[in-house]
């Protein structure tokens, strides 16, 4: 399944020159204000369970798999140039397979390590807030990245939808209506987080049981559903 | 040449004839450069807002400005059906409250309005017509700038059209329409400019959504994080300095300082008239610098 040609082109793809600025831009801007807290306000840890919740997992990690997920795939629908892939003899959910590891991979790296060092610096890691959301991160990237890989495969406008999805409805339909957290990627793996490090400062409003479920079904049926898509794409001019 | 018979060698140059078929230089009217610069001017704003698109690309931001003026309507019903003397919202904090919309709607719009001019390669044949580069970058800042101004005035617009029907006092509604008019006015130009740059600096549409949003929602939450801790350690001083490292806290701090709005930062601790002032350089300062950037950006694009 794993093609690493395909691999390697989408490596370059998505951390290719500028590209990858924005990438090293908000996990730099997560330490900087960890680093600041730090220095300003001493380790507390309600603080760094604050920060890691509020900025570096309700933020950074759905920007960073929309700009991992969308870019794996998006650029190269949108200007045509996926047809001299699909002119290969490499099967298309194969092509999905490979780009979804590429970005799981990208956005593990530029969001669950930063979400790590950035929780040592916030407080050392005490009791195990730093471990708690990197777990998160991990798995959030999973889901996010298989999300928003079928968007790009589904829409053009598949950043716009992916960020509406992130901000408007996690965020701000998430603090307002109790029901559509039980339908946020945030919430599922903060339940996973939250069974990782025992109760303490990490809570969520999902069972383990059911989070565990739907971050799977997401998963899985995102990706066949997008290897699908790709099975029958039809290229859109230039509107 | 088919119906002249081969002969190579014989050819005798006398034969050959220049044929005059009726090539004319054009005598009519040249509309010259400001008039390129106007059209230039209102297909982008027109653009913006998907008119002289498809009918798929119009959804988005009708979407977003109908999304824009509902919350007002309804402040507004509810004003005139239960005979309120004053608005449940200040203009000068509707564009605050929806700041989310109006970031989307950048970021849609801004892209589509730069990016597929450099990806396509067809900003020299705008260049070939009678137009400077300013004036091509001021048309585009412009346009934006005018887009993001119908988003955020309409609704102002329906609010204090609601607060007359709903008999509230003349002369203060319309000063403090003014003022939210002032505001969202100050608030198109620097989200416009902050917008056209990151989406003149990535030819990629996609690339070009994210960093605009990346730009307005980390610095807005990064920010509103950081005033959240400096108000929670007592450390109110810092608050006000913060806010002006994020565009929306920016136009908070001027409205808040010179324009008689309440601050939404945490504790109500707007800045005062001096630190007020730096607000409003440093907005002044970003404009500017955006349009120079954008010159910059231009100077030699795709030659």
């Amino acid at each position: 399944m794993y093609n690493p040609t395909v691999a390697r082109l989408t490596y370059r793809a998505l951390l290719g020159r500028r590209r990858a600025l924005i990438l090293f831009l908000l996990p730099a801007m997560l330490l900087v204000i960890a680093a600041a807290v730090r220095a300003f306000n001493g380790a507390d840890d309600q603080v760094a369970a604050d920060v890691l919740g509020g900025f570096a997992l309700a933020t950074m990690v759905p920007l960073i798999g929309v700009i991992a997920g969308t870019g794996a795939i998006g650029p190269e629908i949108d200007d045509g140039s996926i047809v001299y892939l699909l002119s290969k003899p490499v099967k298309r959910p194969s092509i999905i397979f490979t780009k979804l590891i590429v970005a799981i991979a990208v956005t593990m790296v530029f969001s669950a390590v930063p979400t790590f060092i950035a929780g040592f610096i916030l407080n050392g890691n005490g009791q195990q807030v730093a471990v708690a959301y990197t777990v998160a991160a991990l798995v959030a990237s999973i889901a996010y990245s298989a999300l928003f890989l079928l968007l790009g495969t589904i829409s053009r406008h598949a950043v716009v939808i992916g960020l509406v999805y992130a901000l408007v409805w996690e965020a701000l339909f998430g603090s307002l209506i109790a029901g559509a957290r039980t339908l946020s990627v945030q919430q599922w793996a903060l339940a996973l987080a939250q069974k990782v490090t025992g109760d303490g400062l990490v809570t969520s409003e999902v069972g383990l049981t059911t989070a565990v479920v739907l971050l799977a079904a997401v998963t899985v049926v995102a990706t066949w559903f997008a290897g699908h898509k790709l099975g029958k794409l039809t290229l859109a001019g230039e509107e | 040449m088919s119906t002249q018979t081969p002969q190579p060698s014989q050819a005798a140059p006398d034969t050959t004839r220049i044929h005059n078929i009726g090539y004319r230089s054009y005598d009519g009217p040249r509309l010259g450069r400001s008039y390129a610069r106007r059209s230039l001017f209102s297909q982008s704003l027109r653009g913006a807002y998907g008119l002289g698109r498809s009918a798929k690309s119009k959804v988005l931001p009708m979407l977003l400005f109908g999304v824009m003026c509902v919350p007002a309507l309804i402040i507004v019903a509810v004003a005139v059906v239960t005979k309120q003397t004053k608005l449940s919202i200040e203009y000068t904090q509707y564009a605050i409250f929806l700041q989310v919309v109006i970031g989307i709607f950048l970021a849609s719009q801004a892209p589509q309005s730069v990016s597929r001019d450099l990806r396509f390669r067809t900003v020299p044949l705008y260049f070939s017509r009678p137009i400077e580069r300013a004036d091509y970058v001021l048309a585009k800042f412009g346009a934006m700038a005018s887009a993001l101004f119908l988003l955020t005035s309409v609704p102002l617009l329906i609010l204090w059209i609601g607060s007359l029907l709903a008999k509230m006092d003349f002369g203060t509604q319309t000063q403090m329409f003014g003022q939210g008019l002032l505001s969202v006015a100050l608030l198109s130009l620097l989200f416009g400019g902050i917008g056209l740059v990151m989406a003149a600096l990535t030819p990629r549409r996609g690339f070009g959504v994210a960093a605009v949003i990346g730009a307005l929602t980390i610095s807005y939450g990064a920010v509103s994080t950081l005033q959240g801790i400096a108000y929670g350690t007592d450390n109110l001083g810092a608050i006000s300095w913060l806010g002006l490292f994020s565009p929306i806290t920016l136009i908070d701090g001027v409205q808040t300082a010179f324009l008689g709005a309440p601050s939404s930062f945490p504790g109500g601790e707007g800045p005062g008239a001096g630190t007020g002032a730096v607000y409003l350089l440093v907005v002044l300062a970003l404009v500017a610098g955006s349009y120079g950037i954008l010159m910059r950006r231009y100077r030699k694009v795709g030659l």
